[in-house]
C-alpha cells in the first residue's frame, strides 16, 4: 500500500504542474527558454525553419505547379454555367452540341484538378511530415546536449512538450488546416481573378463589404486567442483539482473532506465550461457576421449586377457565374478567423521549439569535432584548482575550491544542505563547467576531455536511481550496450547481491516498470548500483540517496558500495557521517569553501565544522 | 493556482517529475482537444472533411493516451480505432447520442430549430436565386430594362433569408456547443463526485492517470458526436426540403440528385472506415513518442552521466519515423478525401447542366429553374458532410462513453450504520481476526498492464528485450510481486485499550499501511472486525470515524491551498487552534518565517516545502482535530531526528488525551510505545512490550538490529536516516 500511495502523490504534483507547463507553453510562449524567436515575425521564424530543414522546399516548383492547376479547376463550374446560361440554353430551347463540348471539357478539367490536388496534397503531407521528424528528433538531441543547468527539474516537462505536444500541434494543423489555408487563399485569389474578368464593377463591391471584414477577423482573432487561452487556464485547473481528488484519495477519506473537495472541483468544471461557451459565442458569431455580409454582397450583386446587364455590360451567365464564384470568394473567409487562431498556435509551438534549440549547449564535447583528450590510462587522480561556481544570477556556490584527490582512495564530502557539495559532483563529472579555475582529472583538464572517453572511465550514480522502463538486466546493461547477460549477473554477485536478484520473480529479466516503480526506492538504488559496477569505471562519483529505505536494503546497499568503490577512485557526497566514518579521507565544506579534511578521527578530533554536524547527527542517533 | 499545487505536493521521491510531464500532457492535449472540436469543425466548414472523426479525435485523445502511461494506450481498445464500424459501434453510438438528447431535451431542440432554420433557408436561397434569375435577371437583360421595384424586393429577399440563416447558424453553432459543454459538465461531475464516494480500494486499483482521462478525455470523446449532431438532424430537414424542390422541379433532376446526394455519403463513410484506424495508430504512436521522451528527459542525468545520447536519441528516431510514416499514410487517404469531395458536387453540376439543358430543350423546363438546381447542388456540397461527421465520431464516443459508464456504475461505497460514538477522551480499538486480500485489478488499466510491455520496446543496446514480448505468465509473477490480488493481511487480532501508544511494525510489505487503512475505515476488511469503544466501524453513522480517528499517512498529502486550510481542512477552527496544533507538530517556527505566515499557499513559488516540513503540516491537521484515536502511519519519516523526538515527547506526555498507534521500525520510536505489535506477511508474529520481543522474537531483534547496528557505526555505511534536514 505504500507503494500505491507514492505513485499517486507523485501525479499530482504534476497535475499541477501540468496545468502550469500548459500555461508556461501556451501563453508565455517559450520565454521559459530562451524567448528568442518569440518576438520574431512571421516570415523570420519560416525562414528560420527553412534553414533548419531545408528539404522542407524540396520539389517546391513541381508542388506549385500542381497547386496552380489545383485551383485553376476549383471556377470550372461557374465558366460553364456561364457558357451553358449565355450560350447554351435559352427558355424553351438548348444547344446541346455546345453543352456538350463545354461540359466535357469541364468534365476533364474536374479530373484533372483533383488528381492535381490528390498529388499536391500528398507531396505537401510527405514533405511537412518528415521535416517535422527532423525537427523533432534534432529538438529532442539538442535537449540531451543541454547542460544539466538548462535541463532543470521544472523546465524538463516543458522540454519534453517541445518535442511532442508543440510538434503535435503544427502536424495537426498542417493537416487539417495549413494546407486548406493555402488552397483556400489560391481560391480566393483564383475567384477575383475571374470575377474581375466578368465584371471589375461587381468585384470592386464583393472587396467593399469584405476587406473591411477581413481587417476585423485579425481583431476577432486575437479576441478568440485570449479565449481559447482562458480555456486552456480553465482545464488546468480542473484537472489539477480532480488530480487532487485523486491522488489525495486518503486524506480526503480519512479527514472526511468529500464535500470541501467536491465542490471545489464542482466550481472548477463549472468554470471551464463557461470559458467555453465563451469561445464558443464568439466563433459563432464571427460566423453569424460573414454569413450576413456575404447576404448582403450577394443581394448588391443581384441589384447591381441587373443594373449592369440593362447597360449591356454583363450578360446572364456572367452575372449567375459571378455568384457561384462568389460562394467560392466566402467560404474560406467563414473560418478564417479559426484557421488563422489554429495557425498562430502552431507557429507559437514552432516558435518555442526553434528557442530549445537556439539554447546553447554550454558544456560542449571537446571530441565532437575530432579534437579532444583521452584521459590516461590506470587509476585516476582529481584536482580542483582555483575552482568557483555560481548559478546563472544568482551567488556563487563555491569559492577557491582547490583539492587534490589521490588515485584509489575512498573520499567522503560532507557539508550542510547548500554547502556546495552536490555542486562539487556535478563539475566533477562535467555536467557543469566552473564559473572559475579547473577541474581536472588524471591531470588532464576536463574541459578538453572527450566525451566518450569521459562518459566511460567517470560514473556518477545519481541520489535517485532513475530505472528506464525495462528489465533489470536491460538498465544495468546501459553502463556498457555490450555486456552479456552472465556479466550482467556476474555484476550483481561482485556487489554481493546475488541472493537478492535471485529473489526476484525472473531474475534479471524482472521489468522493472515505469522509472523503476515496480521495485522499491532500495532496490532501485541497487539496480543503479549494479549498473556503475557493470560500467566498471575508474572515478566514481555517488551522490548518496537521502531517501529512507527499510533497514534490510539498507543493509545491502551498505555493503554493495564498499564493493563498488573497492580499489577505484571514488567520490561520495555523503548525507550519512556514517558513510564518512568508513571513507579514507573526509572533506568537509561549508558555504561553498572545503574547511576541513582528514581522516573521520582526526576530524572529530577537533572542534570545527566536522565535529559539530557529527554531534548533531549522533544526537539523531542515539534518540533513536 | 495548480501551478502551485505542482511543487506543494511534489515531495521528494522520484517518480513525481514523470508523472507531471504526463500531466502537462494531459491538460495540453485535452485543450487541444476541446479546440479541435469547435475549430476543426469550423475549419470544415470551408473546404475539407476537416472536422471528420479523425481530426477532433486527434486532438483530443492526446490527453486519453498521455496521461497515465503513454503505453497503455497498447492495452487499451484500439480508440476510433479498426472494427469501431461494426454495426454494434453504430447502434450503440446511436443509443449515446439519444441518451444525450434525453439528458438535454430543450438544449437539443434549440439547437434543431436553428440547425432546421439554416437547412431551410439553405434551399430557400437556391429557390430564390433561381425564381430571382427567371423573373428578374433574364428579363431585364433580355430586355434592356428593369423594373427597379422589383429588382430592390428582389435584393430584400436575398438580405432577409440571409439574414434567416445567418441567425439560424448562430443559433445551431452556439447551442450544439452549450449542448456539449453541459454534457461534459454534468459527466465530469457525476464522474468526480464517484471518484469521492467510491472506496479507497477501487482507487489503489487505477491509476491516476486513467482517472483523470476517464474524468477528462473520456467524458470529451464520449459527447464528441453532440457538436456537429444538431448540424447533422437539419441535413435531415434539408434534405428532405431539397428533393421536396427537386421533384416539384423537374423528375429527372431528382434523379440525379438521387444519385449523387448517396454517393456523397457513400464516400464520407468509406473515408471514414479508411481513415480511422490510421488516425487510430497515429494515436498510439503519439503516446509512444511521448513516452520515449518522457523516460529519456526525466532520466536524463543516468543518459548523460553514461554518454548515452546518441542511443536515446536514435531510440527516439525510431519512434519518430514510426509516426511520421503513419501520418503520411493517413495523409495519403486525406489527401485523396479532400478532391473528391470537391468533384462529386462539380459533377453532379455539370450532370445538372447536361440533364437541364435536355430538358429545356424539350420544353419541360426553364433557365431559372435550372439555375435554382444547379445552385442547389453547390450549396448542399458542404452540410451534406455533417452527417459523416457524426458517424465518424461514434466509435470513439462509445469507447469513451464504456470508460466513464464503467467508472459510474462501480459500486461498493461503504456503508455506514446509525451508531453514534458515545464516548470522550481516548477510545478503545479492538482488532479481531482481521484479514484483507487487494481486489484483483480491473481490466485494461492496472499496474499489471503497464509491467508487460506488448510493444517488445528495444532496450538501449539496441537488442529486442525478451522479456517485452508479451508473457502473461510474467506479468502475473510481477504483479504478484508488489502485492496484487494477494493476501495482504491474514488473522490479525489485538487489543489497544483507551490511552495507550501502540507501535505497528515489520518489513515493507508486512501489512501496516494496509493495516492502517483499515482501521481509519478508509477500507474495510475481506475478513473479521475492528471496534472502536466496542462498536463496529460498518456500524457507525457516518462522520463518526472521521470525527473520532486521524491518520496521518505516511506520504504527506498537501492541497493547493493555504497553511491554514491545509490543517484546517474543513473543520471550523480559529487561528489559536490552528497555531496550538502547528506548535505541537514543531512546525509553528517555519510557518511563522512563511512570507505570509498562514497565509501562505503550499508551493506558491519560493516557499517550496522540505518533506519534513510537509509531514509537520500533515501532523497538524491531525492534531488540530483532537482525534480520540490518532494514527500515525510513519508520519516523521522525514523529519529531522531531535524534531522528531521532541514530537513524540509531547504525544507520549499528552498520551492519556488520545489513543495511538504508530506505525514505524526505529528503535526511538517503538520504545515509546507501551506496546509493539510485529506483523510480518501480514500475521501478527508477535506481541508484547519492546524489550519482551527483543527476547522472544528473533525476527524483530533482526529488524531493529540492522538500525541500532547504524547507530553505533559499526557498519559503515549502514542505514541511519539523515543528518539533520540534509536535502540535495
Amino acid at each position: 500500500m505504500s507503494r500505491s500511495a507514492v505513485s499517486p502523490g507523485a501525479a499530482v504534483g504534476a497535475g499541477a504542474v501540468g496545468a502550469g507547463a500548459v500555461r508556461d507553453g501556451a501563453v508565455d510562449g517559450g520565454a521559459a527558454v530562451g524567448g528568442g524567436a518569440v518576438g520574431e515575425g512571421l516570415w523570420a521564424t519560416l525562414g528560420r525553419l527553412h534553414r533548419l530543414v531545408p528539404e522542407l522546399t524540396a520539389g517546391i516548383l513541381g508542388t506549385l505547379g500542381l497547386a496552380i492547376i489545383a485551383t485553376v479547376g476549383k471556377v470550372v463550374v461557374p465558366v460553364v454555367i456561364q457558357q451553358a446560361l449565355d450560350r447554351g440554353v435559352w427558355d424553351g430551347g438548348a444547344d446541346l452540341g455546345v453543352i456538350g463540348v463545354s461540359v466535357g471539357f469541364a468534365a476533364v478539367a474536374i479530373l484533372v484538378t483533383a488528381v492535381a490536388a490528390y498529388r499536391m496534397n500528398v507531396r505537401l503531407y510527405r514533405l511537412s511530415e518528415s521535416a517535422l521528424a527532423t525537427l523533432r528528433v534534432r529538438a529532442f538531441r539538442h535537449v540531451h546536449d543541454l547542460s544539466m543547468l538548462s535541463q532543470s527539474e521544472q523546465r524538463r516537462g516543458s522540454l519534453t512538450s517541445r518535442v511532442t505536444t508543440d510538434i503535435d500541434t503544427m502536424s495537426q494543423f498542417l493537416q487539417f488546416g495549413g494546407v486548406m489555408l493555402i488552397v483556400s487563399l489560391g481560391q480566393m485569389v483564383i475567384a477575383t481573378i475571374l470575377m474581375f474578368v466578368y465584371s471589375w464593377q461587381l468585384t470592386l463591391v464583393v472587396y467593399a463589404f469584405f476587406v473591411p471584414l477581413v481587417l476585423a477577423t485579425h481583431r476577432f482573432q486575437k479576441r478568440l486567442a485570449r479565449r481559447y487561452g482562458a480555456v486552456r487556464e480553465r482545464v488546468g485547473d480542473m484537472l489539477g483539482a480532480i488530480a487532487e481528488s485523486v491522488v489525495g484519495a486518503q486524506v480526503v477519506r480519512a479527514y472526511g473532506s468529500q464535500q470541501r473537495t467536491a465542490r471545489r472541483i464542482g466550481t472548477t468544471v463549472e468554470d471551464y465550461r463557461v470559458a467555453q461557451t465563451q469561445a464558443q459565442t464568439l466563433v459563432a458569431g464571427v460566423f453569424a457576421v460573414v454569413e450576413i455580409v456575404a447576404a448582403l454582397t450577394t443581394a448588391s450583386v443581384v441589384v447591381l449586377g441587373v443594373a449592369l446587364g440593362v447597360d449591356d455590360s454583363l450578360t446572364t451567365g456572367q452575372l449567375v457565374a459571378f455568384l457561384f464564384l462568389l460562394t467560392l470568394f466566402v467560404m474560406p473567409i467563414q473560418s478564417l478567423t479559426e484557421v488563422l487562431n489554429e495557425g498562430s498556435n502552431a507557429i507559437a509551438g514552432l516558435r518555442r521549439v526553434i528557442d530549445v534549440l537556439d539554447t546553447p549547449t554550454d558544456i560542449r564535447d571537446p571530441g565532437a569535432d575530432g579534437g579532444g583528450r583521452l584521459l590516461p590510462a590506470g587509476p585516476l587522480g582529481v584536482r580542483f584548482d582555483r575552482v568557483g561556481f555560481a548559478y546563472p544570477g544568482g551567488p556563487p556556490v563555491l569559492h577557491d575550491v582547490t583539492l587534490d584527490l589521490a588515485a584509489r582512495t575512498r573520499v567522503a564530502v560532507v557539508g550542510e544542505t547548500g554547502s556546495g557539495k552536490t555542486t562539487m559532483a556535478k563539475l566533477l563529472t562535467r555536467l557543469m563547467d566552473p564559473t572559475d579555475g579547473t577541474v581536472l582529472i588524471g591531470d588532464v583538464p576536463l574541459s578538453e576531455v572527450r566525451f566518450d572517453s569521459l562518459r566511460r572511465r567517470v560514473v556518477m550514480v545519481p541520489q535517485d536511481g532513475f530505472l528506464f522502463d525495462l528489465t533489470v538486466a536491460g538498465n544495468v546493461r546501459y553502463g556498457r550496450p555490450d555486456a552479456t547477460d552472465e556479466e550482467i549477473m556476474v555484476a550483481f554477485e561482485q556487489l554481493g547481491l546475488g541472493e537478492w536478484l535471485a529473489g526476484l520473480p525472473a531474475g534479471i529479466a524482472t521489468r522493472v516498470g515505469e522509472r523503476g516503480d515496480l521495485l522499491s526506492a532500495g532496490e532501485r538504488q541497487l539496480v543503479a548500483l549494479a549498473r556503475a559496477q557493470l560500467a566498471d569505471p575508474d572515478l566514481l562519483v555517488l551522490d548518496e540517496a537521502t531517501s529512507a529505505v527499510d533497514p534490510a536494503t539498507e543493509v545491502r546497499i551498505a555493503s554493495a558500495l564498499l564493493a563498488l568503490t573497492r580499489d577505484r577512485t571514488s567520490v561520495t557526497i555523503a548525507h550519512r557521517l556514517s558513510t564518512a566514518e568508513a571513507a579514507d579521507e573526509v572533506i568537509v565544506v561549508d558555504a561553498g569553501r572545503v574547511v576541513q579534511r582528514g581522516t573521520h578521527a582526526d576530524l572529530v578530533a577537533v572542534p570545527g565544522v566536522y565535529r559539530r554536524l557529527h554531534e548533531s547527527w549522533a544526537a539523531g542517533v542515539s534518540s533513536r | 493556482m495548480p501551478g502551485d499545487l505542482a511543487s506543494s505536493v511534489a515531495s521528494s521521491f522520484a517518480p513525481r517529475r514523470r508523472a507531471r510531464a504526463c500531466v502537462a500532457d494531459a491538460a495540453a492535449g485535452a485543450t487541444d482537444g476541446a479546440e479541435a472540436v469547435t475549430a476543426v469543425e469550423a475549419v470544415a466548414e470551408v473546404a475539407g472533411a476537416g472536422a471528420d472523426a479523425a481530426a477532433v479525435s486527434t486532438g483530443a485523445t492526446d490527453a486519453t493516451v498521455d496521461v497515465p502511461a503513454p503505453r497503455a494506450t497498447a492495452g487499451r481498445p484500439a480508440v476510433a480505432g479498426e472494427g469501431g464500424h461494426a454495426p454494434g459501434v453504430i447502434g450503440r453510438g446511436i443509443g449515446i447520442l439519444a441518451n444525450a438528447v434525453r439528458e438535454e431535451p430543450r438544449i437539443f431542440a434549440a439547437a434543431f430549430v436553428g440547425s432546421s432554420l439554416y437547412a431551410l433557408a439553405t434551399v430557400a436561397t437556391s429557390l430564390a436565386l433561381g425564381e430571382i434569375t427567371e423573373r428578374v435577371v433574364v428579363p431585364s437583360i433580355r430586355d434592356g430594362h428593369a423594373d427597379w421595384s422589383t429588382l430592390l424586393g428582389a435584393g430584400a429577399i436575398m438580405v432577409g433569408i440571409g439574414f434567416a440563416r445567418a441567425c439560424g447558424l448562430f443559433l445551431r453553432r452556439l447551442v450544439s456547443g452549450m449542448m456539449q459543454y453541459r454534457l461534459q459538465a454534468t459527466y465530469r461531475r457525476r464522474v468526480t463526485r464517484q471518484y469521492l464516494q467510491l472506496p479507497l480500494a477501487w482507487h489503489q486499483r487505477h491509476s491516476t492517470g486513467s482517472l483523470l482521462s476517464n474524468a477528462n478525455a473520456d467524458v470529451e470523446a464520449a459527447w464528441a458526436p453532440i457538436a456537429p449532431l444538431p448540424f447533422a438532424a437539419g441535413v435531415l430537414v434539408m434534405l428532405a426540403a431539397a428533393l421536396g424542390l427537386l421533384i416539384a422541379t423537374d423528375p429527372l433532376l431528382a434523379l440525379v440528385g438521387c444519385v449523387v446526394f448517396p454517393a456523397f455519403g457513400a464516400v464520407n463513410i468509406i473515408y471514414g472506415r479508411l481513415v480511422s484506424p490510421l488516425y487510430g495508430r497515429v494515436q498510439q504512436l503519439r503516446g509512444e513518442v511521448s513516452g520515449v521522451a518522457h523516460e529519456s528527459f526525466d532520466g536524463a542525468l543516468v543518459v548523460k552521466t553514461l554518454g548515452r545520447e546518441a542511443d536515446e536519441t536514435s531510440r527516439f528516431a525510431v519512434k519518430a519515423q514510426e509516426l511520421r510514416d503513419a501520418m503520411i499514410r493517413a495523409g495519403r487517404i486525406r489527401g485523396m478525401f479532400d478532391p473528391v469531395m470537391e468533384a462529386l458536387p462539380n459533377l453532379g453540376v455539370l450532370t445538372v447542366i447536361v440533364v437541364g439543358a435536355v430538358r429545356i430543350d424539350a420544353g419541360s423546363l426553364t433557365v431559372g429553374e435550372l439555375v435554382r438546381v444547379a445552385y442547389l447542388f453547390t450549396l448542399l456540397a458542404f452540410p451534406i458532410r455533417a452527417i459523416g461527421w457524426v458517424f465518424g465520431e461514434l466509435p470513439r464516443s462509445v469507447v469513451g462513453h464504456e470508460r466513464v459508464t464503467a467508472v459510474l456504475a462501480a459500486r461498493g461505497g461503504l456503508t455506514h450504520g446509525t451508531a453514534q460514538l458515545a464516548g470522550s477522551g481516548p477510545a478503545a480499538l479492538q482488532v479481531s481476526g482481521v484479514g484483507y486480500r487487494y481486489p484483483a485489478p480491473a481490466a485494461g488499466r492496472p499496474t499489471a498492464e503497464d509491467v508487460a510491455d506488448p510493444a517488445g520496446t528495444v532496450d538501449p543496446a539496441g537488442t529486442v528485450d525478451p522479456a517485452g514480448t508479451v508473457d502473461p505468465a510474467d506479468t502475473v509473477d510481477v504483479a504478484d510481486a508488489v502485492g496484487v490480488g494477494r493476501a495482504a493481511l491474514s488473522g490479525v487480532t489485538f487489543d489497544v485499550p483507551p490511552g495507550r501508544v501502540v507501535a505497528l511494525t515489520g518489513r515493507t510489505g508486512s501489512g501496516k499501511s494496509t493495516l492502517v487503512n483499515l482501521l481509519a475505515r478508509l477500507v474495510d476488511p475481506s475478513g473479521g472486525t475492528i471496534r472502536l469503544d466496542g462498536v463496529d466501524l460498518p456500524e457507525l453513522a457516518a462522520g463518526e470515524v472521521t470525527g473520532a480517528v486521524a491518520l496521518v499517512p505516511q506520504q504527506t498529502f498537501l492541497f493547493d491551498d493555504t497553511v491554514r486550510a491545509n490543517v484546517a481542512l474543513g473543520l471550523d477552527v480559529g487561528d489559536d487552534e490552528i497555531w496550538e496544533a502547528l506548535r505541537r507538530a514543531q512546525a509553528d517556527r517555519f510557518v511563522r518565517a512563511l512570507p505570509a505566515g498562514l497565509d501562505t499557499r503550499v508551493g506558491e513559488r519560493g516557499t517550496t516545502l522540505s518533506g519534513g516540513q510537509r509531514q509537520r503540516i500533515g501532523l497538524a491537521r491531525a492534531l488540530v482535530r483532537h482525534p480520540r484515536l490518532l494514527i500515525l502511519d510513519d508520519a516523521t519519516s522525514s523529519v529531522d531526528p531531535r524534531i522528531e523526538a521532541s514530537i513524540l515527547a509531547d504525544l507520549r506526555a499528552r498520551a492519556g488525551a488520545a489513543t495511538v498507534v504508530i506505525v514505524a521500525y526505529r528503535r526511538s520510536t517503538v520504545e515509546l510505545a507501551d506496546e509493539v505489535v510485529f506483523l510480518a506477511g501480514g500475521r501478527v508474529v508477535a506481541q508484547g512490550t519492546h524489550r519482551e520481543l527483543l527476547n522472544r522474537s528473533p525476527g524483530y531483534a533482526e529488524l531493529l538490529t540492522a538500525y541500532d547496528e547504524a547507530a553505533d557505526g559499526r557498519s559503515p555505511a549502514a542505514a541511519v536516516p539523515a543528518v539533520p534536514e540534509v536535502a540535495p
